[in-house]
């Protein structure tokens, strides 16, 4: 039979936002090429920014008309719309974010907005591949770009040692991955996620339980690295450490959003059939995710640190509702990324205005700069999860699918870690209002319009999420049903 | 209606003085005087509304707040909670009155605890009932900490991160247990929860009761305190600004009992009785234990600390002893505890600004000096140890009757605390205000602080007069609350023999 191996418009289509950033990271390389030195480039982060416009407008468009493209390697249906939003919304909060850090440091370039459109690439794949081919090769795009990003301070001694470990352990991990991809290609004779399922759920022709079981534990493996939970955790706090702020709060939100993504879709259709061997596993993974991110945090004087251990404890959380194995789940998880997004965007911000990120050198904040304080206050209180915060809703979402799910122990200890928590943040809110501003402080500067801009709106969507979480969770609910 | 002003106009007197009164200090005042002010006046005209059915919940808002899962923004207000509103509403203004000196950002947070405590005596929706519970951990939050002040061997910054700790981590189970009760009711609305219960179409079984009951006793036993959980309390009053202790001392405490009074009865009928035995115990302990530890403090803020340790223990006694006389002298004492001991700190408040401290030895022969304010703080002294024909002897006599009822050695061991009461708070105002006559003048009550003690003395002499203004309001809720206390144990087990002698 002939097969027509070109690409319909329709699918074309269904790909034009990938195409866009790819187009748009290319423009951006030829436009640095323009220039020498590092230092400023005028208007560059505007470009990058119309461009990640335009992909939101065309996953939006490509959003109307689900389905599939390229012979079944990619689903666009709701679900891959929402993570392709929330990962453009990322990039864009990342992009206002650095352009100001950057200029700061006199290390403006254009390889750095290029790198981040073509990890993006990556991500947006991740949500929307229905192969597990596809989901390698977009965790392989998101993550180099991702290493290279990590260092791209090359002066900076902590950059480099964040950026190698990032991709050593990476590249460790996705051996992981790849290795589970192939047990499965062997044991079902496809990568393609519905036919695994398929092959799964058929007694006759399922392969053995255990040879399976091993598959899917490598490749749970390869995306608990990817999502820094237990016990795969160790590198996130020391790549979002020594890594350029901006790109810190990128990489804890954006790769995390679509290792989630991917999880979710790998999971919940192509293990679908085993899933009462893997839930029990996911649940103690969550568990232990909460305690080790929580209580590790506990002791941390750096912010930087610090939120890079709250970033693995937020995947515990994000974890539980995943093992609420529900629609009522993946809602959760959708509202939890983008609440988590926004509200740890904003604590990454704050963080970036200034070289020093010891706990210490945030006394006495209400007073030298009382808008930063509130700001960032705004953003711990969501962190905690106090009420009228998209945090406390978002973990609302979560602990109420999971107690649905009659996972009770579950809820009770992941709460109890949650009030943990609130010692870590609350800390900085005390440091900012109680203690008094040291001695020595220098005059702080008034931070750039750009980065004011991302503070104000991630403390606005904060809040809007917090007061009216209707529409968010309405808009996860209907983004939660899997495509298959 | 009128709720809507007493909870709204705090909420934008605080947007006001957060936004634009930020910096002036002096209109920023007078907001905050006006909003709390008309919220009070607003309180006060619910009363004849409510005094006509006060069982009836008098709704004022039920608007749809979020779709799904149903969560209704509905407040209302009852006989229990109407007093409790006032008093809220009263203390708020008269600690307001009492800040003239601070600036604009002290006053909204002072408004938006204002609004929190209000919301949480008038919400109907439990999930909205967390939400303003865990709310007013924020104003305090901050007023702690900006505004705290080192008191001996605690410090403001550990004081404040103490309390927000232990309130948020006791109550976070909480949540998990109102949405298991959402999952199986399909609604957050109490009243409605409560009507499935009454039609027998919503049931706990005793092991799903046990779980949920302490997860919400554990919320408000933290809150309350009550004796194990006690340890945020001493050093949260000692630093706390004196404004700020008057709301807190007044009216935070009386958030856990009014939560465990409200909800933990009706809604865990079996649980609540199971484990009243050793709830009992605890206030006893916490009665006996914070009257003894507030004999040796050196501080008057400490020592008033503790002493609300002791007098909330007489609440939870009451609220255990599962007698109309107890539950109606918590539901009372709650008020009158609001009123003395708001009065209390407002005065140690006012020794702190003359002298820069409260330690006790700070202080003495004061008498002489200031004559007024040693008057007021003997009735406020007198009231709150329980003299008779003042506030609290009325409510610590029905809780010792209740408690009677419901096991004699409870009430002859509570009775013991009201004895070391009087003698811890007499001891304290003769050492401050008897003995030789000090040196240096200081100076007596202020115009201000004149007003603002006034209606809190008259309220004493009156509410430990003529009850029967005030206690058949939420007596009638009170009866509400033992009927449906019992009539789930009917539905679900056996009623024990002794029930039978106690239960009546």
């Amino acid at each position: 039979m002939e097969t027509n191996l070109m690409p319909s418009a329709q699918e074309l289509l269904r790909f034009l936002p990938e195409m866009i950033l790819a187009v748009w990271a290319v423009l951006v390389m030829l436009w640095e090429s323009r220039h020498d030195e590092h230092g400023t480039r005028p208007g560059m982060a505007s470009f990058t920014l119309i461009g990640l416009a335009l992909a939101a407008v065309a996953s939006i468009i490509g959003g109307f008309d689900p389905g599939l493209a390229f012979r079944n390697m990619l689903v666009v249906d709701s679900f891959a719309t929402f993570f392709r939003l929330l990962v453009l919304a990322i990039g864009a909060l990342a992009v206002m974010t650095s352009s100001p850090y950057l200029r700061e440091r006199n290390a403006e370039g254009g390889e750095f907005y290029s790198l981040l459109m073509l990890s993006m690439i990556g991500q947006s794949l991740m949500a929307a591949s229905n192969e597990l081919m596809m989901v390698f090769i977009g965790i392989e795009i998101s993550s180099i770009s991702s290493y290279v990003l990590a260092g791209y301070m090359r002066d900076d001694k902590r950059a480099n040692e964040s950026a190698l470990k990032y991709f050593l352990l990476g590249s460790f991990a996705t051996g992981f991955l790849l290795y589970g991809i192939s047990w499965t290609y062997g044991l079902t004779g496809s990568t393609n996620l519905n036919e695994i399922a398929a092959v799964l759920g058929n007694a006759d022709i399922a392969p053995d339980s255990v040879l399976t079981g091993a598959a899917a534990a490598l490749i749970l493996a390869g995306l608990c690295f990817k999502v820094s939970a237990f016990p795969f955790q160790s590198w996130a706090p020391d790549v979002y450490q020594g890594a350029p702020t901006p790109v810190g709060a990128f990489l804890s939100a954006a790769p995390k959003a679509a290792a989630f993504a991917t999880l979710l879709r790998v999971f919940f259709t192509a293990f679908e059939p085993m899933a009462d061997r893997w839930l029990p596993l996911l649940s103690i993974v969550a568990l232990l995710t909460m305690i080790v991110g929580n209580f590790a945090a506990l002791w941390q004087t750096d912010i930087k640190r610090m939120l890079g251990y709250s970033s693995i404890a937020n995947a515990g959380y994000v974890l539980v509702a995943v093992a609420a194995h529900s629609t009522l789940g993946v809602s959760a998880v959708l509202f939890y990324l983008a609440a988590y997004s926004v509200m740890n965007f904003g604590a990454f911000a704050v963080v970036s205005m200034r070289d020093q990120t010891e706990l210490s050198d945030f006394n006495g904040l209400a007073k030298r700069q009382p808008m930063t304080a509130a700001l960032m206050s705004v953003f711990m209180a969501s962190l905690i999860g106090l009420p009228l915060t998209a945090g406390f809703f978002g973990k609302f979402y979560i602990f109420k699918s999971a107690i649905d799910a009659e996972l009770y122990w579950l809820v009770a200890l992941g709460l109890l870690t949650s009030a943990v928590a609130a010692f870590y943040y609350v800390r900085v809110i005390v440091a900012m209002y109680v203690k008094p501003v040291p001695e020595d402080a220098v005059e702080l500067a008034i931070p750039a319009p750009g980065l004011q801009a991302v503070l104000f709106v991630s403390a606005a969507l904060t809040i809007g999420f917090g007061v009216f979480p209707g529409w968010l969770l309405d808009w996860a609910t209907r983004s939660s049903g899997l495509l298959r | 209606m009128y709720l809507l002003a007493a909870l709204f106009l705090p909420v934008i007197g605080f947007l006001l003085c957060l936004t634009v009164f930020r910096k002036a200090a002096s209109s920023a005042f007078a907001v905050a005087l006006g909003t709390s002010g008309v919220a009070f006046l607003a309180s006060l005209a619910m009363i004849p509304e409510i005094a006509q059915n006060p069982t009836k919940i008098s709704q004022a808002l039920s608007v749809n707040w979020i779709p799904y899962p149903p969560i209704h923004f509905s407040i209302g207000a009852d006989g229990l909670s109407l007093w409790l509103i006032v008093a809220t509403t009263l203390l708020s203004l008269i600690a307001i009155l009492t800040a003239s000196k601070r600036d604009g950002q002290f006053f909204a947070w002072l408004l938006l605890l204002e609004a929190g405590i209000v919301g949480v005596f008038s919400a109907q929706d439990l999930f909205l009932f967390f939400v303003f519970f865990e709310l007013t951990l924020v104003p305090t939050l901050f007023l702690m900490g900006q505004y705290g002040k080192d008191s001996g061997r605690s410090t403001s910054s550990a004081a404040t991160v103490k309390f927000f700790i232990y309130t948020f981590a006791g109550s976070v189970l909480m949540l998990a247990a109102i949405t298991y009760l959402f999952l199986k009711a399909g609604t957050f609305d109490y009243q409605n929860i409560l009507l499935q219960v009454q039609a027998g179409s919503f049931r706990l079984s005793p092991a799903e009761q046990m779980p949920l009951f302490l997860a919400f006793f554990l919320a408000f036993a933290v809150k309350t305190p009550l004796f194990p959980f006690h340890s945020w309390q001493a050093d949260a009053y000692a630093t706390a600004p004196s404004p700020l202790g008057i709301v807190m001392a007044g009216m935070m405490g009386k958030l856990g009992a009014y939560g465990l009074l409200r909800f933990c009865l009706p809604l865990f009928p079996n649980a609540a009785r199971e484990c009243a035995g050793w709830i009992n115990g605890l206030a006893i302990l916490a009665i006996l234990y914070g009257a003894l530890v507030a004999i040796v403090q050196p501080n008057i803020k400490r020592l008033l600390a503790f002493s609300s340790l002791s007098h909330l223990g007489f609440i939870v006694l009451g609220i255990f002893s599962f007698h109309i006389n107890g539950l109606d002298g918590a539901a009372y004492q709650m008020v009158c505890h609001a009123i003395t001991t708001g009065a209390l700190f407002m005065l140690a408040g006012v020794l702190e600004d003359r002298k820069g401290s409260s330690d006790i030895a700070d202080f003495g022969g004061l008498a002489s000096r200031t004559p007024w304010l040693a008057t007021t703080f003997l009735v406020a002294v007198l009231a709150s140890s329980g003299l008779p024909s003042l506030n609290n002897f009325v409510g610590e006599y029905l809780i010792l009757q209740g408690a009677a009822f419901a096991g004699f050695p409870y009430a002859a061991a509570a009775a013991v605390g009201v004895i070391l009461s009087a003698v811890y708070l007499l001891w304290m105002y003769q050492r401050t205000f008897l003995g030789p006559n000090p040196a240096e003048d200081t100076a007596d009550l202020s115009g201000n602080e004149t007003i603002a003690i006034a209606p809190l003395i008259l309220l004493m002499i009156w509410m430990g007069v003529n009850s029967g203004s005030f206690m058949p309001l939420q007596s009638a809720v009170n009866q509400k609350i033992l009927q449906q206390s019992k009539m789930n144990v009917e539905f679900r087990v056996q009623v024990p023999a002794a029930e039978a002698v106690h239960g009546n």
